[in-house]
């Protein structure tokens, strides 16, 4: 019989281990999917994992990567931060629309204006968006007491109709001859978030999302307001009694996660995707809760798993138009990454012992 | 008496790590009051749960009634007659006092019946209660007494009581021992668990007493006195506290007409509580817990802000000040649970030093944390107060209560705090470390601080308070200087016995 002992100190080798033997795992699991589609297995991971690292068409699928794991980093930063202190905020997909909705607002609106000043004041409203579309859910937890998991969840919804809206409507391109979509912020000189090195993929998101994995770490690991958010996920009485203030902190994680998930968005309509369109967002705010718990809440983790995950949807891509394996089976496999993290996490907790049971 | 009802012979248990009882053998007669004495972690409780079928042993045997006894569960225990009162209750509090009994039984009679058999009960063995009212709105001992009648409704022949009267008022004690006296005669035998050596000398008719998992003695608990029974236990000399070298000065903190609404549904609120304290005095606070304890530790630590003008220091209104800006000023507290209020469970002790110690060390630099000032915090604690631990990096859980409680206090008083309010400072902490402590607040005291000793044992505060009021249903009574008072009028002070007005109808 097998039986779980609680390990009477969290075990610090274990919990870097599991994300390694969580990968191992999805991978071991997606391989036998993979042949139950009738696929070769081998050739699929291999198509996920390696080629577009190390493939024939690896410089264009490299320069991908960052472009597809800086918003996840970004946005995951934010999240972690609430996490730690036991406030979930699911919705960084909305903020992340509303972020975007902002800035690119702003841009099309002194079209064709051009001026050094643009840029950056497109950043503060990309940002400023996000933070007051996660101030909602926040003041209604302090005021109301809701859930915010619910709240902020919801408000997604509300933000993709908004941006179908303003798709179709205020921000539609007046020269679009009847398309929906915005004007193409790539074109529009003042307001493009360009690549900034060529070949890379790097462009502004990419900075915004190292400062804020660098802000992250001196935030959690090395300021007392960390300390205090860490303190409040583990033992909430326990923070209260070391003076945290449980309404001040609900507000600062929303606003702050809000803020970064708007910037994600900000740095994407102005760069690799161009214009607001009904389809702009693409699932970055929910993959960045799984990329946030891939890298165990901490900074660097989070850095890490980003990428991982970017290279899991370049890959799946990949997969899916050359094994023509459907999207589903690709999402399952990212689903399972998760699944057996969480799974696997058990060991950095417990002890597993076989043998017999003595109660 | 005369007749055995339980022997244990060798009874073994090991967890990893630990072996928790070590050959432990010992008899119980028909209708004997024996104790099992010993400090936290001597083995009591793993014994009584094997003796109950929750823990199985590795080797050994018992014998109960004159047949091999090896309960698989607590049902198969309470078939043969075995019964067991916890310390902790298994109560609903929304449910009343007949639903809460048959939700224990394997076919309970219909509730009319049942609440007239805890009518007959309950007086037969002058165990007031009352089946309809509802657990929430019951005193500890009355929660205690509705535990008790469940088990003597399946009649037992042993009858197992793990620190019974922890919870309860003076008063109350002497209506528990009133029962167990008369089960006790009507040759129900009762194994009977406490560290109190007075109550076990008047009540118990036989001891063992274990010390790390082993029996290390036996005796007539009347013919020792509570010294040689603390040295049995303890297994060395025994420290008495040394209050001398204080001297009262001005009045530093004062409480007036505090009030607070209630935190829980069925938690007391606090009513017009109001107190003074004076440079190098301590005040105990005595009361059964649940009458107002943690919501008063919670308002003067600052956790719950009060009204203006009800909390002063030094004469500055701090009713609206938080836990950190009172720290600044000098306040300090340790609260009743250790893990989770006063420490947090999965952090290093480094990281729980940094917890309350912010303000009053220098361990942050603009904010920035300092975790070597924050270590060496930690190890001179760990040092100044001995707690047993490999090192500063352990996680708070991995510590015994005992030494926990002593890193928390030793953690507020070397942040040299001028009012300092514990809450059950020694709850659940050995001997040997609860003395440490007492002697750690009145060392405090004798610097020049403030101290206020919130506590259900009332020994303890004798021991090391200058006065004492009592802590009843969230009202504070006048305080009266502990020197000469006695234990009735004590007793008194703590509302006497709970429901004694309903057993009189």
């Amino acid at each position: 019989m097998i039986r779980l002992v609680k390990r009477p100190v969290p075990s610090k080798a274990w919990s870097w281990a599991t994300p390694l033997i969580a990968v191992l795992a999805t991978m071991i699991a997606g391989g036998i999917l993979f042949a139950a589609l009738g696929k070769n297995p081998v050739e699929a991971i291999r198509v996920i994992f390696w080629d577009p690292l190390f493939g024939p068409n690896a410089g264009y699928f490299r320069g991908q990567l960052l472009v597809k794991a800086a918003p996840l980093i970004l946005i995951a930063s934010g999240l972690a931060v609430g996490f730690r202190a036991g406030i979930w905020n699911i919705g960084a997909e909305g903020q992340y629309i509303i972020g975007a909705i902002c800035g690119a607002a702003l841009a099309l609106a002194v079209y064709p204006t051009e001026s050094a000043w643009l840029f950056p004041a497109m950043v503060i409203l990309g940002a400023l968006g996000g933070f007051l579309w996660g101030l909602i859910p926040a003041l209604l937890k302090v005021i109301f007491g809701t859930n915010e998991i619910l709240v902020s969840l919801m408000l997604v919804y509300v933000a993709q109709n908004l941006l179908a809206y303003m798709a179709f409507g205020p921000l539609k391109n007046p020269e679009g001859y009847g398309f929906p979509g915005s004007r193409n912020l790539q074109q529009y000189a003042s307001a493009h978030n360009p690549e900034l090195i060529m070949g890379t993929g790097a462009h502004w998101g990419v900075v915004a999302a190292l400062i804020a994995v660098i802000g992250a770490y001196i935030l959690m690991h090395r300021h007392i307001a960390g300390f205090r958010i860490r303190v409040a996920g583990e033992a909430p009485r326990a923070a209260r009694f070391a003076g945290v203030v449980p309404a001040r902190l609900v507000v600062f994680c929303l606003g702050l996660s809000g803020a970064l998930a708007g910037l994600a968005g900000l740095f994407e309509v102005s760069g690799p995707s161009g214009q607001i369109t009904d389809s702009f967002n693409a699932g970055y705010g929910f993959t960045a809760i799984i990329v946030a718990f891939l890298g165990r809440l901490h900074p660097i983790g989070i850095l890490l798993a980003g990428l991982l995950m970017a290279l899991t949807y370049i890959g799946g891509d990949m997969a899916q138009l050359m094994l023509s394996l459907p999207s589903a089976a690709i999402q399952v496999f990212q689903g399972m990454l998760l699944f057996f993290l969480l799974g696997f996490d058990l060991l950095t907790n417990y002890r597993v012992r076989i043998g017999r049971a003595r109660a | 008496m005369g007749t055995t009802l339980l022997k244990i012979e060798g009874l073994t248990k090991a967890y990893p790590g630990v072996v928790a009882n070590d050959g432990v053998g010992f008899e119980v007669g028909r209708g004997e009051v024996h104790a099992l004495l010993g400090e936290n972690g001597a083995g009591k409780s793993t014994l009584v749960k094997m003796i109950y079928g929750l823990v199985k042993p590795d080797s050994g045997t018992m014998t109960f009634n004159g047949a091999p006894y090896t309960p698989a569960e607590p049902r198969a225990a309470r078939l043969s007659g075995v019964a067991m009162v916890f310390q902790h209750f298994s109560l609903f509090e929304a449910l009343n006092v007949a639903e809460n009994v048959a939700l224990g039984m394997e076919n309970p009679p219909p509730l009319r019946d049942l609440a007239r058999r805890i009518r007959e009960i309950s007086a037969a063995y002058g165990l007031p209660l009352d089946p309809e009212r509802l657990v929430g709105d019951l005193s500890a001992g009355e929660r205690q007494r509705v535990e008790i009648i469940r088990c003597l409704l399946q009649d037992p022949k042993l009858l197992i009581m793990d620190e019974p009267t922890s919870v309860l008022t003076p008063q109350e004690v002497d209506i528990l021992f009133h029962t167990l006296r008369k089960l006790s005669s009507e040759g129900t035998a009762i194994l009977y668990i406490s560290h109190k050596l007075e109550e076990i000398r008047s009540l118990c008719d036989g001891a063992t007493i274990l010390r790390g998992g082993k029996v290390v003695g036996s005796c007539v608990p009347r013919e020792k006195t509570a010294r040689e029974l603390a040295e049995m236990m303890v297994g060395g000399e025994f420290t008495t506290t040394d209050r001398s070298g204080r001297a009262l000065g001005a009045t530093i903190f004062e409480v007036k007409a505090l009030s607070l609404p209630s935190m829980s549904q069925f938690g007391p609120s606090l009513r017009e509580v109001s107190l003074s304290l004076r440079a190098g005095e301590v005040l105990g606070i005595g009361g059964v817990a649940g009458n107002g304890q943690e919501e008063l530790l919670a308002t003067l630590s600052g956790e719950v802000p009060s009204a203006p003008g009800t909390v002063k220091l030094h004469g500055q209104d701090i009713s609206d000040l938080g836990p950190n800006d009172r720290r600044r000023l000098g306040l300090q507290g340790a609260p009743e649970e250790r893990l989770g209020h006063a420490a947090v469970p999965n952090m290093s002790l480094t990281d729980n030093a940094l917890l309350t110690g912010t303000v009053r060390r220098p361990l942050t630099r603009k904010g920035f944390l300092d975790m070597t000032a924050a270590r060496l915090f930690a190890e001179e604690i760990i040092q100044a107060f001995d707690v047993r631990t490999p090192g500063p990096h352990v996680a708070a859980r991995a510590l015994s209560g005992g030494n926990l409680q002593k890193f928390v206090i030793g953690r507020e008083v070397l942040q040299a705090p001028e009012v300092l309010i514990v809450n059950q400072p020694t709850w659940g902490v050995d001997a040997a470390a609860a003395a440490a402590i007492r002697q750690a607040l009145l060392d405090l005291a004798a610097k020049g601080a403030a101290v206020i000793v919130i506590s259900q044992d009332l020994d303890e505060l004798m021991e090391i308070a200058d006065r004492f009021c009592a802590l009843n249903e969230g009202r504070l009574s006048d305080p009266r200087p502990t020197e000469g008072l006695t234990i009735d009028e004590i007793g008194l002070m703590l509302g006497g016995a709970h429901g004694m007005a309903e057993a009189a109808q």
